[in-house]
């Protein structure tokens, strides 16, 4: 859906996405790096488990909720990847416990 | 790293580090005042300066000269001795002008004599049938992985809507080498003969060349479909097609990604959670705060500044954060405020910042059928509520928005209305013959955004605070 423009010089930092790493760049939002790794990255929602992706990537729609280090219904547009950060995508509501 | 406000009280803070919200912080730090600026990004420029500071981006003319603006207020704030705090998201302002504040997991709260809000705006919500479709994304989305990230479309994209922001980013994703395939065009052909009263001002304004330029650019490279009065994303889980209708004919185009842009709209909730009075805007189609002249809300201590005052672009938002900034100095340090630029000046500057918008405002209002869905088309994302279950309720006996949260729950998803309030708003009011004044707003209360149950409990409290609510 997406791809990088090769003047992006940036260093690249390692996540994992359901346990397989992938190559991100440092600056990157998680729900940037997500959508930008060509993988099914599809989160299911709470209400009717229909699947979706970010929306808006500000902020405000809540349709990029991901689960980062172990920590549910994060906005992923508002948080920078980091180095072994490790992203789950969620399936529906947040988990006791997550 | 993102650390707690160093202080508990600061004589301004300001919300938001977009246009408006820099230049505040600036203005009034420059002026001697503590000055606390928070913001929810990773970096500051908001939405239209976004990433100006790390931007991957390094072939300027890529993004454009109107976008390096926002490098010399970031600048400016730099310079001066404002704290500013990225990743910090206010969840809570009341009328003592007190701040709950969330920052890595952690909330803090702070006292201000004066706030300057400069929370901007978001995108009108666009609901059309498959809009919440995976591969349906707003054109904001598109621009933010562009200028974050130098991300760009390259499977098979559409572009659908109306406005300035569709043009330039259209123009933005073809420079960095991106794919678009069809531009759909939803301007309503008699909004040209609305306009036209007010085209002497557009003509004179900054926007037009500039506009006429992106426009011919982007025709240059890209099919443009003009008068598209019927618009459906479809697909079983993931969109594969967008469905038209132009000039009477109806087409289908398959798609991988869709971007969809009518406008913005102030972003009210932290506003409105303040209890700051806001009233509908017949020309803008939204809800806009009532303000004087400087920026003042109808709570004493509370400006707002930027977008969130009422849509007027980058250029008008910097100087209405400066306005607002200087009615702070004003008030707080009256002896500084004659150093600082005169309000008569900047109010002049304003003036030349707005011309044009009403032009704009009448030209891209958006088509009814693009605002006020129907039958299954989903209006409230978060709790998948469609256009039909809100006249169903409206049938037995919802009111209002606040009433049409008992039947349906529409805004009480983690959104909290930001993609669902207007739609429901002018739903009900044509369903009830209603102007959208007299059919009103959700209310809206702290904590503006989520946070945990957890956070609230670790909040630092005093001995008072717990033997108010424990027994015995």
């Amino acid at each position: 859906m997406f791809k990088r423009s090769e003047q992006d010089k940036r260093p690249p930092v390692q996540i994992f996405v359901d346990g397989t790493a992938i190559t991100a760049r440092q600056g990157d939002t998680v729900s940037a790096a997500l959508l930008a790794s060509s993988r099914d990255v599809r989160r299911s929602t709470a209400v009717s488990g229909a699947p979706r992706l970010p929306y808006c990537m500000m902020g405000v729609c809540f349709d990029c909720l991901v689960t980062i280090d172990g920590v549910g219904n994060r906005q992923g547009c508002l948080v920078p990847v980091a180095e072994g950060m490790r992203i789950e995508i969620q399936k529906g509501k947040r988990e006791i416990g997550k | 790293m993102t650390m707690a406000p160093k202080r508990e009280a600061y004589d301004v803070v300001v919300v938001g580090a977009g246009p408006a919200g820099l230049a505040a912080a600036a203005t009034s730090a420059e002026a001697g005042l503590l000055t606390l600026l928070l913001d929810e990004n990773i970096g500051p420029g908001g939405q239209v300066y976004r990433a100006i500071a790390s931007t991957p981006v390094t072939e300027r003319n890529q993004l454009g000269a109107d976008y390096w603006v926002g490098a010399d207020l970031v600048q400016a704030l730099r310079t001066s001795d404002a704290e500013i705090i990225q990743r910090a998201t206010v969840w809570s302002l009341d009328r003592n002008l007190e701040i709950a504040v969330s920052v890595g997991g952690a909330s803090a709260f702070v006292k201000a004599r004066r706030v300057i809000l400069a929370t901007g705006a978001l995108e009108r919500p666009f609901p059309i049938p498959g809009w919440t479709l995976p591969g349906v994304m707003t054109a904001g989305a598109a621009q933010t992985m562009l200028k974050s990230s130098a991300l760009v479309p390259d499977g098979r994209t559409v572009i659908a809507g109306q406005g300035p922001l569709l043009w330039l980013l259209a123009a933005q994703i073809l420079r960095l080498g991106g794919r678009i395939d069809r531009i759909l065009d939803t301007t309503e052909r008699g909004n040209y003969f609305a306009a036209l009263p007010h085209v002497f001002a557009f003509l004179t304004s900054p926007y037009f060349a500039k506009g006429l330029a992106m426009m011919r650019e982007v025709r240059a490279k890209v099919q443009v479909v003009s008068g598209v009065t019927e618009l459906a994303a479809s697909g079983d889980g993931q969109l594969a097609s967008v469905n038209y209708v132009a000039g009477g004919k109806r087409e289908t185009t398959p798609a991988d990604l869709l971007l969809l842009h009518q406008g913005v709209v102030p972003n009210v909730n932290l506003a409105m959670a303040a209890g700051i009075e806001h009233r509908w805007d017949d020309l803008q189609l939204c809800w806009s705060p009532v303000l004087d002249a400087s920026g003042n809300s109808s709570v004493a201590g509370i400006a707002i500044a930027g977008d969130g005052a009422g849509i007027g672009g980058a250029g008008a938002a910097v100087v209405r954060g400066r306005i607002a900034a200087r009615a702070a100095v004003e008030a707080l340090a009256p002896a500084v405020a004659a150093k600082l630029t005169p309000m008569a000046a900047l109010r002049a500057d304003l003036a030349k910042a707005e011309r044009g918008r009403i032009f704009l405002d009448t030209l891209f209002r958006p088509a009814p059928q693009f605002r006020i869905p129907s039958g299954d088309t989903i209006v409230c994302r978060c709790e998948e509520v469609t256009a039909k279950d809100i006249l169903d309720a409206v049938a037995i006996g919802a009111t209002g928005p606040n009433q049409l949260k008992a039947y349906r729950r529409t805004g009480m998803g983690p959104c909290q209305g930001r993609l669902c309030g207007l739609t429901v708003t002018e739903l009900m009011a044509q369903a009830r013959a209603k102007s959208p004044q007299e059919i009103g707003y959700y209310r809206l209360r702290a904590p503006v955004k989520p946070i945990t149950l957890a956070e609230l409990a670790a909040v630092p409290k005093t001995e008072a605070d717990v033997k108010a609510v424990v027994r015995g």
